[in-house]
């Protein structure tokens, strides 16, 4: 049954994906890659921390995939995507250490002020472009040649596919005792501590995974916009992820990428129809969801298993 | 009999306060001890650096031979001492059910959420939230989830304090029934002294940091000390 469900919506994927108008896809695209990050954010959630540095990955995702390009002279998207999720899963493995010792907003800030040390080393090095990035242009994916106007298709099909697996994955992780020790850590610490298990242990691998699906998504959305600059590691590129995570809630897998094609067209909308303003927009329909969802909008489907 | 917990010249000050002032215990297999003492004597400060939440400043614990000082509390649990606490410390958002699966996933232990389900009559609140349950109850499960791992010794800090007097008995026969059928070395802190009459096959009595009694507990708790200083009865020694 589920494999069935899957396939079919991989179909209307791949449909949509060679059939959408080509903004579209790109939008969709966008929101994927956003997704992405926001399920480890979710994962991060579980276990009771915030981030507010996710941006850090994002853009050790995008730069990583453009610099093996730009410095590697590689241009196959799939590499790319791989090198991204590499680089910033080595990077979360080594900060993971520091920072799986923190909570509360001592972990939120000090994942803050990562984000904003890569963006201070982004924007000094002309080396990596400083402030104007550079541009990346992906000429194969996994070695086939990628047809004129057809690279934004093939990279929203491929990242569908590769969000689709994270997701299930990251599913079957927290439907697993894994995911039942890291509800129990945000509840209790001290209690996990007497039962035998390593609280310490629990957040740094969900904090590694948390790094490498934002490095997904920073490499994603980097091969479909086709160009790298500091903003991606800004403060506010980690607060949209949160944003994104507050507006979906964190009852499901598929509540990340459900509100963040929400806001994705929202934002879309809000800077064409009100260009001056559209922040605001956003934070109109962050304050109603505060007062009037605080579980986000996927707690307006029926109460049910999460996971 | 070799004893399996032991504690030898304990000493633990915070400040000027001293909570722990030579104390030297010995348990042996099949106890079931009741720690008495006024608020402060040092019960609980024995329960903590026995499970490694506090190093003591000075002296030896050991448990099978091994020596427990500067080992942290998981460390400890591995080792097969368990314990809960005055406060129960539960799961609060997860079920009853997930609170003793939490405990099992941990443990590696097979099938033991459902067998302490069974135990401490925790069936027809397993559904429940943890979060939402009766005094009386969380304490069980309390108990319940330090006994999941199989352990060999199991410390129970005030298992019926904020519990209701008609209640208490019943959560203490269920509470001594799981730990007989686990076999396990009960030591547990109580202010109640007819809980610790009734269930302790020993008593050991603390009085500012240091043991002033020990031994059977109709022994114990006639002694004139324990009187004065944990029970706070007028003996005639201290009317004179």
């Amino acid at each position: 049954m589920i494999w069935s469900v899957a396939a079919a919506l991989a179909a209307a994927a791949l449909a949509l994906a060679w059939t959408a108008p080509q903004w579209l896809v790109f939008l969709l695209t966008l929101a994927i890659a956003k997704g992405v990050v926001v399920l480890g954010l979710l994962l991060l959630m579980r276990t009771g921390l915030v981030s507010f540095g996710q941006g850090l990955y994002f853009g050790l995702g995008a730069y990583g995939a453009a610099l093996l390009g730009h410095w590697g002279g590689v241009a196959d998207a799939a590499l790319m995507l791989i090198a991204g999720t590499l680089a910033a899963a080595a990077i979360a493995a080594v900060l993971g250490l520091l920072l799986a010792r923190y909570r509360a907003i001592f972990f939120a800030m000090l994942s803050l002020a990562f984000s904003m040390i890569l963006y201070g080393t982004l924007v000094k090095s002309s080396a990596l472009g400083s402030t104007d990035g550079f541009n990346l242009h992906a000429k194969t994916f996994a070695g086939v040649a990628l047809a004129a106007g057809s690279e934004r298709r093939v990279f929203f099909a491929a990242g569908i596919l590769a969000v689709a697996i994270a997701a299930w994955l990251l599913y079957r992780l927290l439907d697993s005792h894994w995911g039942r020790i890291s509800a129990a850590i945000r509840d209790n610490e001290l209690r996990v501590d007497y039962l035998g298990a390593s609280v310490y242990q629990v957040v740094y691998v969900n904090y590694v995974i948390a790094g490498a699906l934002a490095g997904l998504g920073g490499s994603l959305a980097a091969l479909a916009v086709g160009h790298v600059d500091p903003d991606v590691t800004y403060w506010t590129t980690s607060g949209e992820f949160v944003f994104i995570a507050v507006l979906g809630g964190t009852g499901n897998v598929a509540a990340p990428f459900l509100s963040a094609i929400i806001f994705e067209g929202l934002r879309t909308l809000a800077s064409q129809y009100a260009p001056i303003v559209w922040q605001m927009s956003l934070g109109l329909a962050m304050l109603a969801i505060i007062m009037f969802l605080p579980a986000g909008l996927w707690s307006l489907r029926r109460p049910g298993r999460a996971g | 009999m070799s004893a399996i917990l032991s504690a030898e010249g304990l000493h633990k000050s915070f400040g000027a306060v001293t909570a722990a002032a030579d104390i030297n215990l010995a348990f042996d297999a099949n106890a079931v001890v009741g720690l008495i003492g006024a608020n402060g004597a040092g019960k609980t400060t024995f329960l903590n650096i026995v499970t490694g939440y506090l190093q003591p400043d000075r002296g030896r614990v050991t448990f099978h031979g091994r020596s427990l000082v500067g080992l942290t509390p998981r460390a400890i649990t591995r080792l097969g001492i368990s314990r809960s606490f005055q406060i129960p410390q539960l799961f609060q958002s997860l079920t009853v059910r997930d609170n003793l699966r939490v405990a099992e996933d941990i443990a590696g232990a097979v099938r033991q959420a459902d067998a302490m389900l069974e135990r401490f009559a925790l069936g027809p609140y397993a559904d429940h939230t943890a979060g939402l349950l009766p005094e009386g109850i969380r304490k069980l499960l309390d108990v319940a989830m330090a006994l999941v791992g199989k352990p060999k010794l199991l410390l129970l800090d005030e298992p019926t304090s904020g519990v209701a007097a008609d209640e208490k008995f019943g959560i203490m026969d269920l509470v001594m029934d799981a730990s007989r059928t686990a076999g396990v070395v009960v030591l547990f802190v109580e202010h109640d002294m007819d809980i610790v009459a009734r269930y302790a096959n020993r008593v050991v009595a603390f009085y500012e940091g240091r043991v002033i009694a020990d031994g059977e507990p109709a022994t114990v708790l006639r002694a004139p000390d324990v009187r004065r200083y944990v029970i706070g009865e007028e003996t005639a020694h201290a009317a004179a």
